[in-house]
């Protein structure tokens, strides 16, 4: 087994919803081995997307800590999270959430721009996950211009650029056909087993799950049990 | 600058919806060009305004003149430098709609007071030495076309001459330039007063209004109390003012041409306001999680405030920019038609000002939708979109 590069221990997280208090996730304790690629499946609203939030720092936990690599993610600014996010983690999302008013290659620059890669450097970095993700020639078309499954590609060379160590994925075949969905998957698994990417995918899709190397199953804001995919 | 890509993709999302934004910044940039230009020709005296120089002025109005023989009692008063004095001729160059100004004056007084100006030593003697003779202005003889040697004939409004004549002919000695910059410093002309003296069928032996330059170290204040009181309870009592003062009263006879074009500015950069902050409120509000995905992609909660309040900065800075430039084209194009008689002159501050205003409409416009991007909570914001 490889040394985990997430760990979560004890972590809850609360809601409040008017008066209403709801416990999303309660002393949740998990680690998620390097190079591994994890699907997380339950019902809607057990938690899994609150899971994947803090897993990215884009929430942090009421109780308990979230270490990602060498980073506790629950005891970071706001600020501190945005530069770590900005080098180590890559997201994608259900609705791709490409920026419309910017092209194929743009979008994909635009995680870049916060480094101090020069315009043609990041040019030539864009080009390249394009290409890994097939679509090297639909790099100067703006996201109107391509289909669901194109404008994932596109989401999944954004999440890629900078060459992040961890991939969330939050239901990325949701919104596509089963052959499109099938595509992406597929890519994911490369990116896992020839790039070593660790993934970590929310998914109400069974036969997506199955892409993974393992299911951890959240319901009521608990882990109910691990499965062998 | 890495930015700018983006800040401008974004700018332009809504085209029709930027473009009549620019479009309000335009003309109301415009309108600011036009009406700077304005009140520039409404206060040009002012403009040209010298803190040594007091105006003396007959105490019951301006038109009504002053003698002559006042000028070596003036020219006594302790605290004064220099003595000259003017006279409005009122002519006009073969057509009516010719006007511009011209003064018979005393050519070696004139200019120990009006040190700024500037016409060539041989020129000045030339025209010291011939009586019919006249200089006039860079910017006059650039609109006429006129010459050193030209002889040019103005038609007299008021003055009429001994003979019943209303014709004064004159030969142009000279042609000056000045110091002080902006239009109006040179659209004028000069002549002898001892020529237009004896040759004016009326009011002989007076004058319009005398001009004179203080000490440096004297209190112009002091001097101008000095001289109304030399010349109290007499037939022709006098009122001393700084010549800015005096410049400003003039121009207020036409109203109070300052305060009108600040309103109408006010008024029109306050709608400018509305305009432009809401067609950036519509704007964050319809790109939500757009911003948020640029907050999960490692954008802080400082460079999206920057990114939201660039964006209004450069509709504003767009319009403002093209607003001014088609104003400064129009002002030159009109002074060049009519410089003579209304100069208009966008001044150097002007453009200060203009970009003052640009800076903090794009700041007040962009602000609160920048504020609200800022404060944006990802994972609500997700949620949302």
């Amino acid at each position: 087994m490889s040394k985990p590069l997430a760990k979560l221990q004890g972590v809850s997280r609360v809601y409040q919803k008017g008066k209403e208090r709801v416990e999303v996730l309660h002393d949740i304790d998990v680690e998620i081995p390097e190079g591994d690629f994890i699907a997380i499946m339950g019902p809607s609203g057990s938690g899994k997307t609150t899971l994947l939030n803090l897993l990215g720092g884009l929430d942090k936990p009421d109780a308990g800590t979230v270490v990602v690599g060498d980073a506790e993610l629950s005891s970071m600014s706001n600020s501190q999270l945005s530069h770590w996010r900005a080098t180590h983690v890559g997201f994608i999302f259900q609705f791709y959430n490409l920026l419309p008013v910017l092209t194929a290659q743009k979008n994909v620059e635009l995680p870049l721009l916060l480094t101090r890669f020069s315009s043609k450097e990041r040019a030539e970095r864009a080009a390249i996950a394009l290409d890994i993700v097939g679509l090297a020639d639909r790099a100067k078309h703006y996201p109107r211009e391509l289909s669901g499954g194109q404008e994932q590609r596109v989401a999944i060379a954004r999440a890629i650029v900078s060459d992040p160590t961890l991939l969330l994925c939050d239901e990325p075949t949701g919104d596509l056909d089963r052959e499109t969905a099938d595509e992406i998957l597929k890519l994911l698994q490369i990116l896992n087993k020839e790039h070593g990417k660790t993934i970590v995918m929310v998914t109400h899709d069974a036969q997506a799950a199955e892409y993974a190397n393992r299911t951890l199953l959240v319901d009521k804001g608990k882990l109910g049990f691990k499965a062998a995919a | 600058m890495k930015y700018f890509g983006l800040i401008w993709s974004n700018a332009w999302r809504k085209k029709i919806r930027t473009s009549l934004t620019i479009l309000s910044v335009f003309v109301a940039f415009l309108l600011f060009a036009l009406l700077s230009a304005v009140g520039y020709a409404f206060g040009v005296g002012a403009n040209f305004a010298d803190a040594e120089r007091l105006i003396v002025i007959n105490k019951i109005t301006l038109i009504n003149p002053l003698p002559i023989a006042y000028q070596n009692r003036i020219a006594a008063t302790p605290g004064v430098r220099s003595v000259t004095h003017n006279t409005w001729f009122g002519g006009y160059y073969q057509d009516e709609r010719n006007q511009f100004a011209q003064f018979p004056v005393d050519p070696e007084e004139y200019f120990s007071v009006y040190s700024e100006l500037v016409l060539p030593d041989e020129q000045f003697e030339a025209w010291r030495k011939n009586r019919t003779g006249a200089i006039v202005g860079q910017a006059l003889a650039d609109q006429y076309g006129w010459e050193v040697g030209d002889r040019i004939p103005i038609q007299a409004t008021i003055w009429t001459k001994a003979d019943g004549g209303r014709s004064w002919e004159f030969d142009i000695e000279g042609i000056f330039s000045s110091k002080t910059a902006g239009a109006g410093a040179t659209t004028f002309m000069l002549f002898q007063y001892d020529y237009f003296d004896e040759a004016r069928a009326f009011g002989n032996g007076t004058i319009g209004w005398y001009v004179l330059r203080v000490d440096p170290d004297a209190d112009p204040v002091q001097v101008a109390d000095a001289i109304d009181q030399q010349f109290a309870n007499s037939a022709n009592e006098t009122e001393t003012s700084t010549e800015e003062a005096f410049a400003a009263s003039f121009a207020k006879q036409y109203g109070d041409i300052g305060l009108i074009v600040r309103l109408i500015l006010a008024a029109v950069f306050f709608t400018l306001l509305l305009v432009a902050g809401n067609t950036m409120s519509q704007s964050v509000r319809e790109r939500i999680s757009e911003l948020a995905v640029l907050k999960t992609l490692g954008f802080t909660d400082m460079s999206v405030l920057w990114t939201v309040l660039a964006e209004a900065l450069l509709i504003l800075a767009i319009g403002a920019i093209l607003g001014l430039g088609v104003g400064w084209l129009a002002v030159e194009g009109l002074n060049s038609q009519f410089g003579t008689q209304v100069p208009l002159y966008l001044t150097p501050m002007a453009f200060v000002t203009a970009f003052v205003i640009m800076v903090v409409a794009g700041i007040l416009s962009g602000i609160m939708p920048a504020l609200q991007a800022m404060r944006l909570t990802i994972t609500d914001a997700l949620a949302r979109g």
